[in-house]
């Protein structure tokens, strides 16, 4: 059937770059067993929510009100524990040792302060070697005090009232799962296809069957298509797993088109793999040819917004961003999940990706016809 | 192997091979790429690329109210450095572009918003994109924010003062302005070590195994101890010149402090090493072959360091599964050395049990590596 498809020559050499994936047992074990590890593990894993956070408490006062404070820390759903603390020497301890990311301290007339309406201070130290999370948390210790002192009668008039109401689109709860599986989805498949096609020429090379490959009746062009199907089948594969596990394990939505997703995965798998294939004609050995896919793909992660915010990054970088597929694509998978991404949207970060395809893979097949004279 | 011709350890032998392996890989390319350009590369992004401190939101505001206040808080929207203030319009007009990502967020000043003010409330809506939902909720928050200081300003106008009755001091120890690169740099380092420790390691001895370039070398009378030795200490030294040349450049160039002591740093650095070169022997004795010592290399090594280690992400929000398993990435225990050896300072206290669960580690990865390499042979 292929071979009615596509050719007699061109399905000879796609079926045997399959087999040459797939014919080690081990080999087709790493192309299935890691991605859905990863996708369990770190999905799981990847969250910049901050919860089961330790607490100290230096109380000084025992008063009603730091009595007030302390049990509303406690009773805090991002709070695990709280830990008591007896001096200034053990909550520097604390701190040091990350027993607590934070210590909250009252002074021996803070409840007297606060009856007193002198103006009551709270000293809150963070540990700063966790910038991120320490933010996080002077978050959730500000709200707390903040809530205590509100209930606070006093003579005088009441603040100014007012108030904001959240109201979060494409996520209500803002479960941090329904970033992180749509963006496992992108890394997983930059991951896995990435890892064959960069071994694909270059193994040709290490084990010297490059020359009979040169040699044979077959033109550049049918090489390399043939090199380019096994790693955007995986990839496909890889996808489409996911998207059937999500509804048993994760429950994430997808509320977009399938048949928008398929077209943009396809052409981030191949845009992804003529990245990968002009490494591998670059390489002369398997090892380079891994290196220099390692090489690549960890910028690929760390700037493709999952890793961290695509906004927070400087200009002259977002410039450079835009070469890479898994940014746009991150787009695409984001938007078809939770936003319903409609067409020209998902047309609009899906061409960029072609223009990397054909640069990448007219880079190649350029590389791997010089070589051939 | 039988141990009947090696006569134990021999230095003229062991420097032989020492030299051997050295050579091997100082000629290789890819060992100059993984060792110090990629370091740098890394460090680079972390330093710069990867910045989880909040920036600027870009946000739209809808104004549905034409009173004095409500203009004013829109005006109020528009100074603050929190945000940015792209477009504006009604919400229908406006959530295409959340969808499309070109803004993050929509603040509504709703109808009536002005006479709210009047009565002493006023209430805005806040729509933000789920899609991120680390940058909705700071700009909730900061929405927030904004809003109540600019209610906190308008009442002082009308002269009534009111500080709260309680306020809170907050300081960052180690960090005051709470640059997540003061992390991110150290903590990279991690993921440097482990590239060359394990991974670089696991590929290359995988590729003598499937090369059967191993084989013949045990064929000469070198002991196992030297075997060993003699393929781990180029690597161990490798790692620490990356090591060394990234510390130099989060000093200088990404202005990290480094308040402990080098000395310290070394301890440290060589405790991590002993598990990661390990690993990655395990590793290439247990595969023998490239393509699947490089996948388990990456998925056993890099991406925990990158993911389950603390680096990124924090450990005690994990659910108790991936918290256990994060007891068995050995980064998991470098990771907090490095961070305070960076920015707080000599902490033996910190320092001690980490580096004992280091060398636990590592004893347990080497034993396993040499049955491995001895099934292997026999």
């Amino acid at each position: 059937m292929i071979a009615a498809l596509l050719g007699p020559r061109l399905a000879a050499i796609i079926i045997k770059e399959l087999w040459a994936v797939l014919r080690d047992p081990r080999s087709r074990l790493s192309l299935l067993m890691p991605p859905l590890l990863q996708l369990l593990v770190f999905g799981y894993a990847s969250t910049m929510e901050v919860r089961h956070v330790t607490i100290g408490v230096l109380d000084r006062d025992g008063g009603q009100w730091s009595h007030e404070i302390v049990q509303r820390l406690a009773g805090s759903p991002n709070v695990k524990r709280i830990v008591r603390l007896d001096s200034e020497n053990a909550l520097a301890r604390a701190i040091d040792t990350q027993q607590v990311i934070a210590a909250v301290q009252f002074d021996s007339h803070f409840s007297a302060d606060v009856s007193a309406a002198r103006g009551a201070v709270v000293g809150v130290v963070y540990d700063g070697r966790k910038s991120n999370a320490a933010q996080i948390v002077s978050g959730y210790i500000d709200r707390i005090v903040a809530g205590v002192a509100g209930d606070i009668h006093t003579a005088r008039p009441p603040a100014p009232s007012g108030s904001s109401s959240n109201v979060t689109w494409f996520n209500p709860n803002l479960d941090y799962l329904w970033f992180s599986i749509p963006s496992l989805v992108v890394i997983i498949s930059l991951v896995s296809s990435t890892a064959v096609v960069s071994q694909s020429v270059a193994r040709e090379k290490e084990l010297g069957t490059y020359d009979q490959l040169m040699v044979s009746p077959f033109r550049v062009w049918e090489i390399l298509a043939g090199k380019m199907v096994p790693p955007v089948l995986v990839g496909l594969a890889n996808a489409t797993l996911y998207l059937a596990m999500n509804p048993l394990i994760f429950g994430v939505p997808f509320t977009g088109s399938l048949w928008l997703f398929y077209p943009s995965l396809l052409v981030f798998l191949l845009a992804v793999s003529g990245i990968g294939m002009l490494i591998s004609v670059v390489a002369n050995t398997q090892q380079q040819a891994f290196l220099g896919m390692f090489a690549l793909t960890v910028p690929v992660f760390l700037l493709s917004g999952y890793a961290a915010p695509i906004d927070n990054i400087p200009p002259f970088l977002q410039i450079l961003a835009e070469a890479n597929p898994a940014k746009h694509f991150l787009i695409v998978t984001e938007g078809l999940f939770l936003k319903g991404m409609p067409a020209a949207d998902v047309f609009a970060n899906t061409w960029p990706m072609a223009v990397i395809a054909v640069v990448t893979i007219a880079a190649a097949s350029y590389l791997f016809r010089s070589r051939l004279e | 192997m039988s141990e009947g011709h090696t006569s134990g350890f021999d230095p003229r032998r062991f420097r032989a091979m020492l030299v051997k392996e050295s050579l091997q890989i100082a000629r290789d390319p890819s060992t100059f790429l993984i060792a110090f350009v990629l370091p740098v590369l890394l460090l680079f992004l972390f330093g710069y690329g990867v910045n989880l401190d909040t920036a600027r939101s870009r946000v739209g505001v809808v104004v549905q109210d034409n009173s004095a206040a409500a203009s004013s808080l829109a005006g109020a929207f528009q100074g603050s450095r929190w945000f940015d203030v792209v477009a504006t319009g009604s919400v229908s007009t406006l959530s295409p572009d959340l969808v499309a990502g070109r803004i993050r967020g929509i603040v509504v000043i709703p109808d009536g918003f002005g006479r709210a003010v009047a009565h002493g409330g006023g209430t805005i809506q806040v729509l933000t994109d789920g899609s991120l939902p680390n940058t909705a909720s700071f700009i909730g928050a900061y929405a927030e924010g904004v809003r109540a200081t600019w209610a906190a300003a308008r009442s002082t106008d009308h002269g009534a003062v009111h500080p709260p009755p309680i306020q809170t001091v907050s300081r960052f120890w180690f960090n005051p302005e709470l640059k997540s690169r003061y992390n991110l740099v150290p903590g990279s380092i991690a993921v440097v070590m482990t590239m060359v420790g394990t991974l670089l390691t696991a590929l290359v001895i995988a590729r003598e195994w499937e090369r059967g370039t191993l084989e013949a070398v045990m064929a000469t009378p070198v002991g196992m101890a030297e075997f060993i030795a003699t393929k781990v200490v180029p690597y161990f030294l490798l790692a620490l010149g990356s090591m060394t040349l990234c510390t130099v450049l989060a000093i200088t160039v990404f202005g990290v402090p480094f308040r402990g002591s080098p000395l310290a740093l070394l301890a440290i650095a060589s405790a991590f090493l002993f598990p990661a070169l390990g690993q990655g022997l395990l590793i290439s004795a247990a595969t023998k072959n490239q393509f699947v010592a490089s996948q388990l290399a990456l998925l056993s090594a890099f991406l925990p360091t990158m993911l389950l280690s603390g680096f990124l992400f924090e450990i005690s929000s994990m659910p108790k599964p991936i918290q256990a398993i994060s007891y068995l990435v050995p980064s998991r225990y470098l990771i907090p050395q490095l961070q305070t050896v960076f920015i707080v300072g000599d902490d033996w206290a910190l320092f001690l049990p980490n580096i004992a669960v280091l060398l636990g580690f590592g004893t347990v990865f080497f034993v396993l590596a040499v049955r491995a390499t001895r099934r292997r042979i026999a």
